[in-house]
């Protein structure tokens, strides 16, 4: 039995007319129309696309959560195996509503999806991290190659078969580290791809630069006796024993202790979990990584306005960049509303 | 410089009541043993176990690995500045007995010691597994501080690599291998058309735990300065650490450095591969920021055409890495980088803590964040109890079954950045 397919498409494509129908709801049709004609011929009798359903550009984007709601809807009830959007090509309302739209069916649904957006689309910037999305050229002429990679990757997806690299199932690179056991060991490759760069041969890198995420400094406090000071590290001080045992490397969690009864941390009290530095020095005084002294004495001489109860602690050793953000986007908040003015993030 | 290796091939090893080789078998005379290399007023206990490889053995915390050799002519004796005098090493002849490796192990020192599995999915991941291991097991008294203790275990670890390395000074290698590096002049005399490539082997030296040595230096006490990569053969640079078991680079890795073996085989055919640069890893920015500045300084200074940079550990030294790597190819030499990631166990977080578009070679030895099921082993050497935090491990990492859920990183050797191994890491 061939595998169900439900398809999503703009007004252009379903043939109901260019910008000035770009205001139409989501409506859906029993079959394929348009593009999907190409898509169901290319899938060869293991996959078929039952439902189509098509949405003006404008109103999915002006009307994100209706139009997401309206659709999960119409989906819902054909349990289909796959969605597919598009492709958009280089429309750029077009591209941002597909991967919406298909972001929120395999999140919410539970539904594997595939798009495809040409690589520029501002679409495939915002979902390619999330969703396979077939890089295709950047006008509707490029169907003919769009057509043929997003069936192949439909049919990989419908058979659970495993997913190759970017370039060997033409998608977009989603940014996902993966382990292999490569032929040669490091080494050899290291000096074969030194040969190829000094005589000017073409190489290729195996780990892609990325493009630095590099905070600026906010300004300066401008009256510090009257802030309130909170101190957050990565450097690892936990109370005694851990008690939410913080990995040593690659943390999963921060903690959050309060300081209130301390003026002065000491080995009896608190210790370090951090496993990428020596523990010595940190656990014999935890205030040389969680300066609770000095702030407590700056406290009392006036030049700070008071230091916040409570404390945010992890381990950056090892710990992703992912988790990073996530644990700083959770306790940033509650410093917010707990009316902290400034932090002093100390490391290692 | 000249140095002939001479290998010989051990295809078990036993415990018998003489210290022998016979007919490829390494016979071991425990008791013996023990009291050569014991003797540490702060260690308690010395013991001995083997793993072969295809046991259902796990050994864990493991600390250094190290590969028996012994001096047989020439200057000086096998780790100069440590167990031997400090005569330049690296020139005559040296015997190695291969496919064995002493393991240090016992109560953990830091949080990174790792894990060696002899068989099953964890064993693709360890070259040392594929080694007959002579474990040495050793449990330090009551109350010692991590710095003596990191420092008995380093150095009884050397004396067992010597006290086996022993037995091999008289006996015929299996092959012998010639590793020769001419002074510079005369190299380029001698190859005028070949490129001039050197190594820039970056040592870890974040602190103390965290430490290597150079002829008994602490490298940490050095500025960058130029080996014969036969000297590092003979032991010259040995581990000192607690780095994360995945990408530290046990003296094993010292003794067998991947890229200068593989550099020596192109070594007058299609490169002249002109020697070793070491620097390390400090801490603080100035440390950094004048070792990297040496590093460039030599390689321009030996008119460089390519180099290769390796790292050890990770975090803190990546900054280390891509300093050496923007002002070296600032210099006009062709840079390659030898790394490892740590993208997250999804492997979607930015993979190094510094980047540069210089950086634009790169040889990777894999996401040492994935995490991977070891299942239980009918014996431990050592012991299990550590495994929840060693770097890599997480509260519950440890089942009731004896199976273990780690990363990688707990895996000693998984992601070794001298390129030793050939797991690496692609985009998806």
């Amino acid at each position: 039995m061939s595998k169900k397919i439900v398809h999503y498409i703009n007004q252009f494509f379903a043939g109901v007319g260019g910008e000035e129908k770009a205001d139409i709801k989501p409506e859906l049709k029993e079959g394929v129309i348009g593009p999907g004609m190409a898509l169901n011929t290319a899938l060869k009798g293991e996959g078929e696309i039952v439902a189509t359903i098509i949405c003006g550009d404008s109103y999915f984007n002006e009307n994100v959560e209706e139009a997401k709601a309206t659709i999960l809807e119409m989906i819902k009830k054909y349990n289909p195996d796959l969605f597919i959007a598009g492709p958009a090509f280089n429309a750029g309302r077009y591209g941002v509503a597909c991967g919406t739209i298909a972001n929120a069916v395999q999140e919410e649904l539970d539904i594997p999806v595939l798009t495809g957006m040409y690589i520029e689309n501002p679409g495939a910037d915002m979902f390619k991290k999330s969703l396979y999305i077939v890089e295709t050229g950047n006008s509707a002429a490029a169907m003919r190659t769009a057509v043929p990679a997003m069936a192949n990757l439909a049919l990989k997806i419908l058979k659970g078969e495993a997913i190759g690299s970017p370039e060997e199932d033409k998608y977009i690179a989603r940014g996902i580290r993966k382990n292999y056991f490569a032929k040669e060991r490091g080494s050899k490759r290291a000096v074969d791809m030194l040969m190829k760069k000094l005589k000017g041969e073409e190489f290729k890198t195996e780990y892609p630069m990325p493009d630095f995420d590099r905070v600026e400094p906010n300004p300066a406090v401008k009256d510090l006796t009257k802030a309130k000071i909170a101190l957050v590290t990565s450097g690892g001080i936990v109370p005694k024993k851990n008690p939410d045992r913080i990995e040593s490397s690659s943390a999963s969690k921060y903690g959050k202790y309060d300081i209130s009864g301390f003026n002065d941390l000491a080995e009896a009290d608190h210790e370090t979990a951090h496993g990428g530095y020596d523990p010595v020095y940190a656990n014999i005084d935890p205030d040389r990584v969680l300066p609770v002294d000095v702030l407590r004495d700056l406290e009392k001489e006036g030049v700070i306005g008071e230091l916040h109860k409570y404390f945010y602690t992890t381990v950056g050793n090892g710990t992703s960049v992912g988790n990073s953000k996530a644990f700083a986007t959770e306790f940033a908040k509650e410093l917010k509303a707990d009316g902290v003015d400034a932090v002093i993030l100390t490391s290692t | 410089m000249r140095l002939e290796l001479g290998n010989i091939y051990i295809n078990d090893v036993k415990l018998s009541d003489t210290t022998k080789v016979e007919n490829g078998v390494l016979y071991v005379n425990k008791e013996e043993m023990l009291k050569e290399i014991g003797g540490d007023e702060h260690i308690k206990s010395i013991d001995l176990e083997l793993a072969h490889p295809g046991e259902e053995v796990r050994i864990t915390p493991v600390k250094d690995v190290i590969e028996p050799r012994v001096k047989v002519e020439g200057p000086g004796g096998i780790f100069p500045g440590v167990l031997s005098k400090v005569d330049t090493v690296g020139s005559g002849r040296t015997h190695a007995l291969k496919n064995v490796a002493v393991v240090t192990a016992g109560k953990i020192v830091g949080f990174q010691e790792g894990i060696i599995d002899m068989t099953g999915p964890g064993a693709d991941y360890t070259p040392f597994s594929k080694t007959h291991n002579v474990v040495v097991l050793i449990e330090p008294v009551e109350g010692l501080k991590q710095h003596e203790h990191e420092a008995a275990l380093r150095m009884i670890g050397f004396k067992a690599a010597a006290y086996l390395g022993k037995v091999a000074k008289d006996l015929t290698p299996d092959e012998v291998k010639v590793y020769e590096t001419e002074p510079l002049f005369e190299s380029v005399k001698k190859y005028p058309d070949l490129p001039k490539v050197g190594y820039v082997y970056m040592l870890q030296t974040q602190g103390l735990l965290h430490d290597t040595y150079v002829y008994g230096v602490d490298a940490k006490k050095i500025v960058p300065t130029i080996l014969y990569p036969t000297e590092i053969m003979d032991g010259a640079i040995v581990s000192g650490n607690c780095v994360s078991a995945c990408d530290k680079n046990p003296t094993y890795v010292h003794l067998n450095n991947g890229i200068i073996e593989d550099l020596f085989e192109k070594h007058g055919k299609e490169i002249n591969f002109v020697g070793v640069i070491i620097t390390n890893e400090n801490v603080y920015l100035a440390d950094k920021e004048r070792s990297s500045n040496w590093t460039a300084k030599l390689c321009k200074y030996l008119s460089l055409d390519g180099v290769i940079v390796s790292q050890e550990g990770f975090g803190n030294p990546d900054t280390d890495l891509i300093m050496n790597c923007k002002k070296i190819e600032n210099e006009g030499v062709k840079t390659v980088i030898v790394t490892d990631e740590y993208a997250g166990r999804d492997g979607a977080s930015q993979s190094l803590a510094d980047a540069d578009p210089k950086a634009d070679a790169v040889v990777t030895n894999g996401n040492a964040n994935e995490t991977i099921v070891l299942p239980p082993m009918k014996r431990v050497i050592g012991t299990t109890e550590f495994v929840d935090v060693i770097a890599g491990g997480f509260d519950g990492s440890l089942r009731p079954d004896g199976s273990i859920e780690v990363e990688i990183q707990a895996i000693t050797g998984a992601t070794n950045e001298t390129g030793y191994v050939t797991l690496s890491s692609k985009g998806y």
